[in-house]
């Protein structure tokens, strides 16, 4: 079976527009959290956001689709963008149905959706744009980046929120596996306006804290939910063989083990975060001694992190692995959060440095070597992915370098 | 009472509002007898358009009235004979 390879990365995060800029932020430890500015949130009861800055829609993409797209969406088609310039390809030398799109989503565009639900019912429905019909859909950005790139082969849209990023990457790999060559994929997401603000606050699970530095503490013993943010990566993804026939001569590594794992109903057992990663370092023929670095869900609500800390120590052993949360400079991005994950495992084995987790003071009792402070360089080459969906979703992925032992980085 | 007829310019600032402008496309040429598609409108913006044309001008347009004017002189000209 052929490698799939990832060979374009775009992103959009909180702390930095652009694979570079984002990159010397995570390795500088710069985080991208502060008081939310797309809407007032000052009277409610999380106030904190991870917010892209400086993104000019206009400036990227025609007035065409701005009129149709949501926030979020025009962050997925710059990212597109920007990952297929990357990976070099120019799609309309390609075959339109060699490539897909797969794309994951938790919640669509409620920034838009929001507007013309007012818009419904303070002036009637032939206020509502027509383009309410898919600008809110979850669907959406798949569809968006398809169409401006004529990429007609397989695709689709996973929605298992935050393990849906994994799982888009995953099954862009079982397409490409079957035959197409190129698949677009990862996940941008974000919902900050007062209608996605609810459903997130709905969960329980977001920070009330105002200091940008103490709201969202994962594996700290201080830990009081996490903020939300928007942003996240697309990544260009191909078969190995497909990739070098169009010249590609370095990728950035390999999709080479994923698995997802179900919680059992609450009390039900141990959940599956565990299995998930054990599956996924079996799916790539490895053993946990191969990892050399693990890229946690980190939620930030105790309960769930000592669930995490114990499912890392049952597989590595205690403080066996170094384990980082570059989430914390983010905030956490819903279905953008894994595939930024995923890029940031993919640029710590190109430069061979593991980034930091900021902020946290790691409690003792986790047993985890949570990588705090300043980067490591240790030279890795393998990295497990984990992500955790709200409803029980898990799900685990394993990159790994492509390059030979000892080669670059 | 009568309203003043639909001009080419209010049809195209209609265009940029409710759907924008593609690339490459420069609606400030003559356009009069260019085809919407052509323009890079498909069914939705049009859709958009003539819901816009409709609360503006205060008039009813049939979907499949809007869809038979492919070009701009033939949507003023279904306007303005409302």
């Amino acid at each position: 079976m052929n490698r799939v390879v990832f060979t374009g990365i775009g992103v959009t995060a909180p702390n930095g527009l652009g694979v570079e800029d984002f990159w010397a932020a995570t390795l500088a430890g710069r985080s991208g959290i502060g008081p939310v500015r797309r809407f007032d949130a000052t009277r409610y009861p999380a106030r904190l956001a991870g917010e892209v800055p400086g993104f000019e829609a206009g400036e990227h993409l025609p007035s065409r689709l701005l009129s149709q797209t949501d926030h979020m969406t025009r962050l997925a088609l710059v990212a597109a963008d920007w990952a297929l310039a990357d990976a070099g390809v120019n799609p309309a030398e390609l075959p339109e149905y060699g490539m897909g799109v797969i794309t994951a989503s938790s919640s669509g565009g409620f920034e838009f959706g929001q507007r013309e639900l007012q818009n419904l019912w303070s002036k009637g429905g032939s206020h509502v744009s027509a383009y309410q019909s898919f600008a809110w859909f979850y669907a959406v950005n798949t569809g968006q980046i398809s169409i401006r790139n004529g990429m007609r082969g397989p695709s689709g849209v996973l929605v298992t929120d935050q393990a849906g990023g994994l799982d888009a990457v995953a099954n862009a790999r079982r397409q490409i596996r079957k035959g197409i060559d190129l698949v677009v994929s990862g996940g941008v997401d974000g919902s900050i306006c007062p209608w996605g603000w609810v459903a997130h606050m709905s969960t329980g699970r977001l920070s009330a804290v105002d200091d940008p530095d103490r709201a969202y503490l994962p594996f700290d013993a201080d830990a009081t939910g996490h903020v939300a943010g928007e942003g996240g990566a697309i990544l260009v993804m191909e078969d190995e063989d497909a990739a070098r026939r169009r010249g590609v001569e370095r990728s950035y590594g390999e999709l080479a083990g994923y698995a997802a794992t179900m919680d059992p109903r609450p009390g039900g057992g141990e959940p599956g975060l565990r299995r998930a990663a054990e599956l996924a370092i079996a799916d790539a023929g490895l053993t946990p001694g191969d990892v050399d670095v693990v890229f946690a869900d980190a939620a930030g609500v105790p309960e769930l992190d000592r669930v995490e800390a114990e499912a890392i120590t049952a597989v590595f052993g205690p403080r066996g692995v170094p384990v980082t949360a570059p989430k914390t400079m983010t905030g956490r991005l819903f279905s953008g959060a894994a595939p930024l994950d995923v890029a940031v495992a993919l640029l710590s084995i190109r430069d061979g440095v593991i980034p930091p987790t900021i902020n946290v003071n790691p409690a003792p009792g986790y047993g985890i070597d949570l990588v705090t402070g300043a980067p490591r360089h240790t030279r890795p080459r393998t990295a497990l992915v984990l992500a955790r969906g709200s409803g029980g979703f898990n799900a685990a992925v394993v990159v790994r370098a492509t390059f030979p032992e000892g080669g670059p980085a | 009472m009568t309203r003043p007829d639909m001009t080419i310019e209010a049809l195209k600032r209609i265009l940029r509002e409710g759907a924008g402008a593609d690339e490459g496309v420069d609606l400030d040429a003559d356009i009069l007898d260019v085809e919407f598609a052509e323009l890079g409108y498909d069914s939705l913006a049009m859709l958009e358009t003539a819901s816009r044309i409709e609360r503006e001008y205060g008039i009813k347009l049939e979907d499949e009235t809007t869809a038979a004017a492919r070009t701009p002189r033939a949507l003023l000209a279904v306007v303005n004979s409302r």
